[in-house]
């Protein structure tokens, strides 16, 4: 799960991280108000969405008037903000970040992850902070400075100060950075965070270092015993279709081919997409409906599949362990009858309760096309969607 | 023989009372599976699936010998069971549970590490079906009926694509000497090299199927490890060809990323190694078949 900026910046400032001062804003009068009420001289107006790259796409604008502040956020607010990090169709913009701007001096970066290679939580940081990081890094590895921390006892204030004075600070900025460092790392792990970015952190004239933009994703797992970090999930910022997936404990991404999928386990999806792709067709989304599929899951994902215009023909491919044929059957069954399927449905069904699922199918009256094996339901779902003579799934 | 488990094996399973955990107890037992205990705090004292339950792993370990785990346990409490069971001398976990918090899986890997090598638990998952040596014993929840014995060893992320590999070679008649599940979880237990290594030493494994996934560095470092060290064929599978890049946020991923992580990566640095790689996912069993023949000829050869 992610947060907003002005979200993970109050977090972090609770842990002892420095932060200009700023508020949120959900319209042109608050963020003028907000702007009167911090004081300063300049300010910054940032579109608050769920990824980065904001200030090349215009989403961070420099203001030095009250009215540049409401026009700022007049552009900003109630449109969509298509960034390198954010796909074609962009995300909406529903509030404003208003922060004094004070000059500084250097920018840096820090980070934090969850890092698979070590199983560690790894710090990164950089002397090279703001938009062109990742290229900096791409051609000089050295410009990361690193630190894995061991587990058993968290990161050290001897490693943050190594850090810091490798990132060329004074003996001044070095406390107030270990601060930060120490502060975003407690934040991390007392809050369960998966990735926490701050990009750029910067060090001002009078040796202040300050968090200028911070991002912090959470480990969607642990969220049952962070409902603080829960309560801040902003569903506007995720596909309707994902968040309505995510409601039913489906797994859903929407693609752009043609050919539905409803698979059960995330590899067996993934394959599934692969075997469409090598039978010559394109698979129209990923849908993992996970272990345990009741009829009314399966049914949940039957509407989903079907909301997508694009979709010709709709391929179920259950290997059932944990799961149960004759359950996954009822709910095709209950799924055909609620809903119109104009499109050829294709299913096949291996593993538990195989033959009571079959026989379910079969005395449903529904024109169901059955596959026995991966590759001959993917070469049919990829033959029924180029003929539209073929028969949709109607029941009878 | 087999890799891990057999019929003798002695094993408990924690959170036996749940009806999720007692069904497949009884799906373990019916196919031969050597379960002697069960454990549910607060439960000790009852019989469950026909095994007498404990409160702690400690106990049941003392009672009966058992010395591997199934740990059928909710997310919250999944850590703290696998690390009771490495406390209490087990061998070998295996947990079923998905949804670990991922800093919970990072302590349990460091608990582990506790131990000195020769009595270090091994973990196999977690978020995995199990793992079975067929017409011996099944220490999971897999459907048990889609194995036939014989002498090729499977490793997979994927429970479900595990089982589309396993009843492809049934249909052409190829048995599995074990068949593990290592999960899909970004920390897990157990790695492909782990289980490659005891496959290598297996004299039961004539060859070894390996199925990945897109994302860490798993398969790249297995592939280098079968390359140097594995005398016996291995086919290898990279699930994802056709995934969505996700959306993302912020640069951190990218830093520390290295090359690789993407299936057409991850497929490239397994050809590269001398695995031979199936071409779909609908030709596990074919490709295998292919490969078993090469080998017995070569040998034949010899």
């Amino acid at each position: 799960m992610n947060i907003h900026e002005y979200q993970a910046k109050e977090l972090l400032a609770r842990f002892g991280v420095a932060v200009p001062p700023g508020a949120v804003a959900f319209n042109p009068e608050q963020a003028v108000y907000a702007a009167t009420q911090l004081g300063g001289w300049h300010w910054v107006v940032k579109a608050q969405i769920h990824a980065g790259a904001r200030g090349k796409a215009g989403g961070i604008r420099l203001c030095k008037t009250y009215q540049e502040v409401r026009q700022a956020s007049e552009e900003l607010i109630g449109r969509r903000l298509v960034t390198t990090q954010t796909g074609p169709e962009g995300q909406p913009v529903q509030r404003v970040y208003v922060e004094i701007a004070d000059p500084f001096e250097r920018e840096l970066y820090l980070g934090f992850v969850l890092d698979r290679k070590t199983e560690r939580i790894r710090v990164i940081a950089s002397q090279h902070g703001g938009m062109e990081i990742e290229e900096i890094v791409k051609n000089d590895s050295s410009a990361v400075l690193q630190v894995i921390v061991e587990p058993a006892v968290g990161l050290q204030a001897f490693q943050a100060r190594e850090l810091a004075f490798e990132l060329g600070l004074n003996i001044k900025q070095v406390s107030r950075a270990v601060s930060t460092i120490m502060g975003a790392y407690r934040a991390f792990r007392d809050c369960d965070a998966s990735m926490l970015e701050i990009n750029p952190l910067v060090v001002t004239a009078d040796d202040r270092v300050l968090a200028l933009d911070a991002k912090m994703s959470f480990d969607d797992n642990a969220l049952f015993r962070r409902p603080n970090i829960s309560a801040l999930f902003d569903a506007q910022q995720q596909d309707p279709r994902e968040a309505q997936a995510a409601e039913h404990n489906l797994n859903y991404i929407g693609l752009d081919g043609q050919i539905g999928c409803i698979v059960n386990g995330a590899g067996l999806a993934m394959a599934t997409m692969d075997m469409i792709k090598h039978a010559g067709g394109s698979p129209a989304n990923f849908l993992d409906v996970g272990g345990g599929a009741s009829p009314d899951r399966v049914a949940t994902a039957f509407r989903l599949v079907l909301s997508d215009s694009n979709v010709k023909s709709v391929l179920v491919n259950i290997f059932a362990g944990i799961n149960r044929c004759d359950w996954v059957a009822q709910g095709i069954v209950q799924a055909c009858k609620q809903t119109e399927i104009n499109v050829p449905l294709i299913v096949r069904l291996a593993g538990t309760n195989v033959e009571a699922g079959r026989k379910i199918i079969a005395e449903s009256g529904i024109a169901i096309i059955g596959a026995d094996t991966l590759a001959e339901a993917a070469a049919k779902a990829v033959a029924a969607c180029r003929n539209p003579t073929a028969t949709p799934a109607k029941a009878h | 023989m087999s890799i891990l488990i057999d019929e003798k094996t002695p094993i408990l399973v924690q959170g036996i009372t749940s009806e999720k955990a007692t069904f497949h107890t009884k799906e373990m037992i019916e196919i031969g599976t050597n379960v002697v205990a069960g454990v549910t705090p607060g439960k000790g004292g009852q019989t469950c699936a026909g095994v007498p339950v404990f409160n702690t792993v400690k106990e049941a370990v003392k009672a009966t010998g058992a010395t591997t785990s199934l740990a059928f346990v909710a997310p919250a409490y999944a850590a703290d069971a696998i690390m009771e069971s490495a406390d209490s001398g087990i061998k070998l976990v295996c947990s079923i549970t998905d949804g670990i918090p991922a800093q919970d899986m990072m302590r349990v890997k460091r608990y582990l590490m506790r131990f000195p090598k020769e009595r270090r638990t091994m973990l196999v998952g977690p978020n995995c079906a199990g793992l079975i040596s067929p017409g011996k014993a099944m220490l999971g929840i897999m459907p048990s009926n889609i194995y036939i014995r014989g002498s090729v060893g499977i490793i997979s992320r994927s429970g479900t694509l595990g089982y589309e590999a396993a009843s492809q070679m049934k249909a052409l008649g190829i048995g599995c000497s074990t068949s593990v599940g290592i999960g899909g979880d970004p920390i897990n237990g157990s790695s492909f090299a782990d289980h490659l290594a005891l496959f290598e030493e297996d004299p039961e494994t004539e060859a070894v199927l390996m199925i990945g996934e897109i994302g860490g560095p798993q398969e790249a470092e297995a592939a280098a490890w079968i390359k140097d060290n594995m005398s016996k064929p291995v086919v290898g599978f990279v699930a994802g060809l056709t995934a969505p890049k996700g959306r993302r946020m912020g640069h951190a991923g990218a830093i520390i990323s290295a090359v690789g992580d993407s299936a057409a990566e991850k497929t490239e640095i397994m050809r590269s190694y001398g695995l031979t790689v199936a071409p779909s996912p609908g030709d596990f069993g074919s490709t295998m078949a292919q490969v078993l023949a090469q080998h017995k000829s070569r040998r034949a050869a010899g």
